[in-house]
C-alpha cells in the first residue's frame, strides 16, 4: 500500500491553558472514507481546525500527501488540495448562492474546469441550482448543509473533511447528504467525516476512529465499531 | 441676496464638503466592515496626504505653470496622493493592527489611537519644511495656504449664487471614484472576498482566501480614498494643516455612524447630511455651535439607532 494521503501523528493543540488534544494520530488512506466520532467536547472540531491550520497545534506533524502543512496558512491548506466543511457550515448568509459557490473556487484560474464544476455541484444537489440568485441565509439548514458541502466542492479538493454534516438537519435530508458523500466518494475523493451521529457515519465508512477526550482510544473498519460493545453503549445508544 | 440664494448657496457649498467628507467615510467604514475597528489614524492619513500634495505643488513650482498644465498637475497630486495615503494605511495594517488580529478589539482599538497621534506629529514635522509653500517652516504648527490651482469664477455668470469650477472637480473626482468603488466590491472576485472576509474570516481562511492579504488591500483602498479626498480638500478649502486630519476625522466618523458603519451607501448618506448640518448651521445657528450640533446628532444616532440610517441591525450568526 503506498503512503497514506493524510497523516496526523501526535497533535498537541491548547486554547490557552486548557489543551484539548492531547496527541492525536490518524491516517487516511487514498480514495477512503475514515470517520471520526466522539462526543461533545471531545476534540473533533479542534482536529479539523488543526488540521487546517486555523488553529496551530502546540506540537505535532500534518501530513498531507507528504507535505508538511504545519506553518502554512488556512488559504495554503486549501491550495494543496485538503479543504473542510466547517461545523455549523458558515455560509456566506448576505451573499448568493452562487456568489458562495464561486468563493469556493476562489483560488482557481481555469473559468471551463471551473464551470464544469458548477455543473457537478447542481447535478448533486439540484436545489442550489433552483436557487442560485437567493441570499444563503434564506436557505433551510440542509440547504445551506449543501452549499457548503457545494462551495467546498468548488475549491476542486483532493481530501474533503467535513465537520458534523448532519447536525440539526432533518432527518430526511441526512440521508440525502450522507448519499451524497458516498457518491463523492465513489468518484474519487477522499473523505474525513467527523459525526456526532456515529451510526450513520460507521456505516459509511471504511474505518473509523474514536476520539476521548483528546485522545484516539480506538479504531478499526466501520464493521468491527459498529459491533464493539463498547462503543455501542458509548455512542450508539444501544 | 434674497433668502432663498442664501438657502441655495449653502446646500452648494454643503454638498461639496459633503462629498469630500464621504470620501474620507468611505475609508472608516470599509474597514470597519472588514475587522470591526474604527481606524483612527485614518484621518491623520487623509491629514498626510494633503501636505504631499502641498510639497508636490512647491517642489514643481506648479503655481507658475499655465492652467492646462496645472490641470496635470493636479492629476499628478491626486495619483501620488492616493499611492501614498494607501501605502501608508496599508504599512498601518501590518505593523500596527495585523500582529493585534488575535487580540482583543480593545487592544486594537488603542493601537489606532496612538497611530493617530503618530501621524498628527509627522504632519507638524512636515509643517517645518523649509519650503516657501509652507511659508519657510517657521512656524510648523500654523495653518499652510494651499494656492487655488482650480479657478474659482463664478460659473453662473452674474448670478448671486456662485457655483465654482472647484465645486465640480470635486464631483468629477468623487462620483466616479464611488462608482468605481461599489462596481470592485459588488461585482469583482477581490471584491467577493473582501465581503466574505467580512462576514466570516474563518470560513473566508477555509475556502483558500488570503484572509490578511485581502485585510491589506482594504487597507490600501480606503486610504487612497483618503488621498483622492485630501487633494480635493484642500483645492475646494486652500488651507491645510496638521490638525485637519483630526477635524475631518470627526466629521468622516460621525457620518459614517449616521449612516450605518460598514455601509457604503450609508457613508455617502452621511457625508453628504453631515456636510449640509454643517453648512446650514454655518449660516442660520452660528459656526461656534456647528460642532456641538453634529457630535450631537452623532450622541443621538448612538442612543437612538446605532445601527445608523442604512446599516442593518441584523448579526447573522448561522
Amino acid at each position: 500500500m503506498s503512503a497514506p494521503i493524510l497523516e496526523v501523528m501526535d497533535v498537541h493543540t491548547a486554547y490557552g491553558a486548557i489543551e484539548v488534544l492531547r496527541g492525536v494520530s490518524l491516517k487516511v488512506e487514498e480514495g477512503e472514507i475514515v470517520a471520526l466520532i466522539g462526543s461533545n467536547g471531545a476534540g473533533k472540531s479542534t482536529t479539523l481546525l488543526s488540521v487546517s491550520q486555523v488553529v496551530i497545534p502546540r506540537s505535532g506533524e500534518v501530513r498531507f500527501r507528504g507535505e508538511s502543512m504545519i506553518g502554512l496558512r488556512p488559504d495554503q491548506v486549501v491550495s494543496r488540495g485538503l479543504v473542510q466543511v466547517p461545523e455549523g457550515r458558515r455560509v456566506f448568509a448576505r451573499m448568493s448562492v452562487d456568489e458562495n459557490l464561486q468563493l469556493g473556487a476562489y483560488l482557481r484560474e481555469d473559468p471551463s474546469a471551473i464551470a464544469a464544476d458548477f455543473r457537478r455541484v447542481h447535478d448533486l444537489f439540484p436545489v442550489l441550482k433552483e436557487r442560485g440568485g437567493q441570499l444563503a441565509g434564506t436557505l433551510s439548514g440542509g440547504e445551506q448543509q449543501m452549499l457548503a458541502i457545494g462551495r467546498a466542492l468548488m475549491s476542486h479538493p483532493t481530501l474533503l473533511m467535513m465537520d458534523e454534516p448532519s447536525m440539526g438537519i432533518a432527518p430526511l435530508l441526512v440521508t440525502r447528504i450522507f448519499g451524497a458523500i458516498r457518491e463523492l466518494n465513489r468518484e474519487g475523493l477522499t473523505v474525513l467525516l467527523v459525526e456526532q451521529n456515529a451510526r450513520g457515519a460507521l456505516g459509511l465508512s471504511s474505518r473509523g476512529y474514536v476520539l476521548e477526550t483528546g485522545k484516539i482510544t480506538t479504531s478499526g473498519s466501520g464493521q468491527e465499531l459498529l459491533s464493539d460493545d463498547r462503543i455501542r453503549s458509548a455512542y450508539l445508544g444501544d | 441676496m434674497q433668502d432663498s440664494e442664501v438657502f441655495l448657496q449653502q446646500l452648494i457649498t454643503g454638498l461639496s464638503n459633503g462629498m469630500i467628507i464621504a470620501l474620507i467615510a468611505l475609508g472608516y467604514t470599509m474597514v470597519y466592515g472588514i475587522i470591526e475597528l474604527i481606524n483612527f489614524a485614518h484621518g491623520d492619513v487623509f491629514m498626510l496626504g494633503a501636505f504631499l500634495a502641498l510639497t508636490l505643488l512647491g517642489m514643481f513650482g506648479m503655481e507658475a505653470w499655465p492652467q492646462h498644465w496645472q490641470l496635470a498637475g493636479v492629476v499628478l497630486m491626486l495619483v501620488s496622493c492616493a499611492a501614498f495615503c494607501g501605502t501608508l494605511n496599508w504599512s498601518l495594517d501590518r505593523l500596527a493592527y495585523r500582529p493585534l488580529r488575535r487580540a482583543s478589539k480593545l487592544s486594537l482599538l488603542v493601537s489606532a489611537i496612538g497611530c493617530s497621534f503618530i501621524c498628527t506629529n509627522l504632519g507638524l514635522f512636515w509643517g517645518g519644511m523649509p519650503m516657501d509653500v509652507f511659508a519657510g517652516g517657521v512656524a510648523a504648527a500654523a495653518p499652510k495656504d494651499f494656492p487655488q490651482l482650480v479657478p474659482q469664477y463664478n460659473l453662473l455668470g452674474e448670478s448671486a449664487v456662485r457655483v465654482v469650477p472647484a465645486d465640480i472637480a470635486v464631483l468629477v473626482v468623487t462620483i466616479p471614484l464611488m462608482i468605481a468603488l461599489v462596481y470592485l466590491v459588488k461585482r469583482t472576485r477581490l471584491g467577493r472576498a473582501m465581503r466574505a472576509v467580512a462576514q466570516d474570516s474563518t470560513a473566508a481562511a477555509l475556502m483558500g482566501i488570503p484572509v490578511d492579504r485581502v485585510i491589506g488591500v482594504t487597507f490600501f483602498i480606503g486610504g487612497a480614498l483618503g488621498g483622492f479626498a485630501s487633494v480635493v480638500y484642500a483645492l475646494y478649502n486652500n488651507t491645510i494643516g496638521f490638525q485637519m486630519g483630526y477635524r475631518a476625522g470627526m466629521d468622516a466618523f460621525t457620518a459614517a455612524v449616521l449612516g450605518g458603519i460598514g455601509s457604503l451607501p450609508g457613508a455617502v448618506l452621511g457625508g453628504l447630511t453631515i456636510g449640509c448640518v454643517r453648512a446650514m448651521s454655518d449660516q442660520y445657528v452660528e459656526t461656534r455651535w456647528t460642532n456641538t450640533i453634529v457630535f450631537g446628532i452623532l450622541v443621538l444616532i448612538l442612543i437612538f439607532r446605532p445601527s445608523g440610517l442604512l446599516g442593518s441591525t441584523r448579526r447573522e450568526k448561522v
